[in-house]
């Protein structure tokens, strides 16, 4: 039955649409929208209250716990967490156990997920065999898997011949590479940014040139093999810097930050909090406005939520020896939209890089309200306030870094290809 | 009997000098003062903390620093018991917190605890609802040894306030460091931190604090020179080249040693590598060195804290 969703302010960062009106779903894609929609006979009529009808989000970055963490996350429960957070399309990495470095255990991953008839789950491939950093994985074959693209997850491959290798192959199938940039030599041991508020503390630390020194590497790879790269998850001033410039040589680099170093900064290590454990760490508060400023001017393309689900046993330790990461694909949209409430952006400037630009990255059609485009949609109250709380979480998983804050932004209601998967009640 | 006056320090755990008001800190070394007069008589035995249990548990080993908190809480009068690490359910894989509940439950009035990570001591102290004293955490704190050491230095120079003190050697590993730093700087000595700029910690300008990477300028005038143990078995990668060139470089002789005052007194923490950071020489001249009489005023710093930390039990008595 095809479904109008009417008394909207339609939200579309690809054509730069934000105006009232209503949207057509027929047969699980956007049939027409604008401020007067035909009205086929015997349509499902939807009032949205003049809240916010925006395309599904892309989260480029989640771990839904399968195959090998199950007792952590699972992809019924990731994907549950995903629709709640208007989130739509994930890309989930192949940092499993075991890794996802095989064809078959690719299209296990996918099937599994298919089969949720959910959130549209895209998974990516290892780069090199065993996420070990030596061999290319298969990389045509797992792309003929359906891998969106290849990363070794958390692990920077760390010798520059494989790395030039890797782009050269990948770029040669058009693949993205998606490099994490840390200087594992000079960040090993470290738990948290390095400064004051490590040395106070007594805590290794990584040092922000680990983050700048891997991209300026990788940027002089992308120079030799003109190969396409994204780094994964920027979180310092130099960093954000260093692509800059590289975009203004022509260079193909993009890359990506999350909400959690968007908002917050290395002060939430303070009493040894592990719910601020992360990678990279959070940084230096200058750190911290240099990746908004990056956001700002379009030097970063996307944002994503790193989700990285932990048990309360691995996060319940000192400091050095709890597991990193935080849970986030809920919590995606209501964070990013401080920058709105706090930073002055528009809607439309919050949901780039949180829809269409990282589809584009990974070469979804997805991210967009156009017609014939899939109908994977949200609706949300961009103003509505409410408390993040472990309780009020789908996934099941708890460990968020932003327990107990205020934010502003609920999601109401997602629809993937037309149907509903999350609803408020 | 030492006096018992009443003490502006009524905190339920002692875990850092971070957060300490300098009345704090001058509560409880005038505390402690009188058990050093105590601890000198044949008759050690107090009643204070009769009834009472202490359980000293250490996630590293240490001989002196358990062996003074052994000492100062059987003084006191309480039941003290060593939680053996080795051998027990913790290397059996229980997690710290499951080990602070289970201690709970058997209902201590103080808990002691070293433990090897930064943090791990006030991770613990959420889940007892006894006294925790933080017996050294990590690289982070080391309270008890910091006031041992001012206890020491005030009672050899008769103040803290205005004397300029080197802490030299392996500070970035050191919570000893951290500790004397911030309890120094806290009660008005000019603290200077020297060593080789691997071991200094990064960011170090930010703690408002002269370094010195050559050992003579860093010892220039100083009134009392802090060595630190070369912590070795903490060390990743190569932080110096050879304990050799160590010595050479920072190890305390009595030529270095003529950059400091005259008087200047010597204090480490222990238990020493001679001919790494300490000369013998140095080590055991009988005027300079301060190094036993640190380990005195542990006992009866960790008697005063014991005490402040279980008076409020005390109060119906």
């Amino acid at each position: 039955m095809p479904l109008l969703i009417r008394n909207v302010r339609l939200l579309d960062p690809a054509s730069n649409l934000d105006a009232g009106g209503s949207l057509l779903v027929e047969g699980g894609r956007i049939a027409s929208l604008g401020r007067e929609v035909p009205v086929p006979d015997g349509a499902e009529t939807l009032d949205g209250g003049g809240l916010c009808l925006a395309p599904g989000l892309v989260d480029l970055r989640v771990r839904f716990g399968e195959p090998g963490a199950e007792h952590k996350e699972r992809l019924e429960s990731g994907v549950r967490a995903a629709a709640a957070g208007g989130v739509t399309s994930v890309a989930v990495l192949p940092d499993t156990e075991p890794p996802i470095d095989d064809p078959a255990m690719l299209e296990f991953v996918a099937a599994r997920a298919r089969r949720l008839k959910s959130v549209k789950v895209h998974p990516y491939a290892a780069l090199t065999k065993g996420l070990a950093g030596k061999q290319l994985a298969e990389l045509a074959l797992l792309k003929e898997a359906g891998a969106v693209a290849f990363t070794d997850g958390d692990r920077a491959v760390a010798d520059a011949r494989v790395m030039r290798r890797a782009l050269s192959y990948a770029g040669a199938l058009g693949l993205l590479v998606v490099q994490p940039p840390e200087e594992p030599s000079l960040a090993e041991g470290g738990v948290m940014n390095e400064g004051a508020v490590a040395s106070r503390l007594g805590l290794a630390g990584v040092p922000a040139a680990a983050e700048v020194m891997m991209i300026e590497r990788d940027l002089r790879l992308v120079a030799l093999t003109g190969a396409r790269y994204h780094a994964a998850l920027v979180s310092t001033a130099e960093a954000v810097e260093a692509i800059r410039q590289a975009k203004a040589r022509g260079l193909p680099v993009t890359c990506a930050t999350t909400p959690h170093h968007l908002a917050l900064n290395e002060l939430e290590v303070e009493g040894y909090r592990t719910y601020a454990k992360v990678r990279p760490p959070l940084r230096a508060e200058p750190d911290r406005l240099a990746v908004v400023q990056g956001l700002k001017d379009g030097t970063v393309d996307a944002v994503c939520s790193d989700h990285t689900p932990q048990d309360q046993d691995s996060k319940r330790l000192p400091f050095a020896q709890a597991a990193f990461g935080v849970v986030g694909v809920e919590t995606l949209l209501p964070v990013a939209l401080k920058l709105h409430h706090e930073e002055g952006l528009s809607l439309l400037d919050v949901l780039r890089p949180l829809t269409v630009a990282p589809a584009g990255l990974l070469g979804l059609e997805a991210g967009r309200l156009a017609v014939g485009a899939a109908a994977d949609l949200v609706l949300f109250d961009s103003d509505a306030p409410w408390k993040i709380t472990e309780a009020g979480l789908s996934s099941l998983a708890k460990n968020t870094a932003f327990e107990g804050r205020l934010v502003q932004g609920r999601i109401e209601r997602t629809w993937v290809d037309g149907r509903t998967v999350f609803k408020r009640v | 009997m030492p006096e018992t006056p009443d003490l502006a320090f009524r905190r339920r755990h002692l875990l850092a000098i971070e957060g300490l008001h300098p009345f704090e800190i001058a509560d409880l070394l005038d505390c402690a003062e009188g058990y050093v007069a105590h601890n000198r008589k044949s008759d050690k035995k107090l009643s204070t903390l009769r009834g009472l249990t202490q359980i000293n548990l250490f996630y590293e080993n240490s001989t002196r620093t358990r062996t003074s908190f052994e000492l100062a809480g059987k003084r006191l009068g309480a039941d003290v018991v060593n939680m053996s690490v080795s051998g027990s359910s913790i290397k059996k894989g229980e997690t710290l917190i499951d080990t602070a509940m289970t201690l709970n439950a058997m209902h201590p009035d103080a808990l002691v605890v070293r433990h090897g990570e930064s943090g791990a001591v006030a991770l613990l102290a959420h889940h007892v609802r006894c006294a925790v004293i933080n017996a050294g955490d990590g690289s982070h704190e080391h309270p008890t040894q910091a006031l041992l050491d001012a206890l020491t230095i005030r009672r050899r120079r008769g103040r803290i306030e205005g004397l300029t003190v080197a802490i030299c050697g392996d500070v970035l590993h050191s919570r000893v460091a951290r500790s004397n730093l911030l309890l120094l700087q806290a009660m008005g000595a000019s603290v200077r931190l020297v060593g080789p700029p691997t071991l200094l910690p990064p960011a170090i300008e930010t703690f408002q604090v002269p370094t010195f990477t050559d050992m003579r300028e860093g010892l220039e005038g100083c009134d009392i020179v802090m060595m630190l143990r070369l912590q070795t078995e903490r060390m990743q990668g190569s932080f110096v080249p050879s304990v050799r060139e160590y010595f050479r470089l920072y190890g305390l002789t009595p030529d270095k040693l003529k950059a400091a005052k005259p008087d200047a007194l010597i204090m480490h923490p222990g238990p020493m590598n001679r001919g790494v950071e300490i000369d013998g020489v140095v080590a055991d001249d009988i005027d300079r060195s301060a190094i036993l009489d640190q380990v005195e005023m542990g006992v009866a710093v960790r008697m005063a804290c014991l005490d402040a930390l279980t008076r409020h039990l005390r109060d119906g008595d």
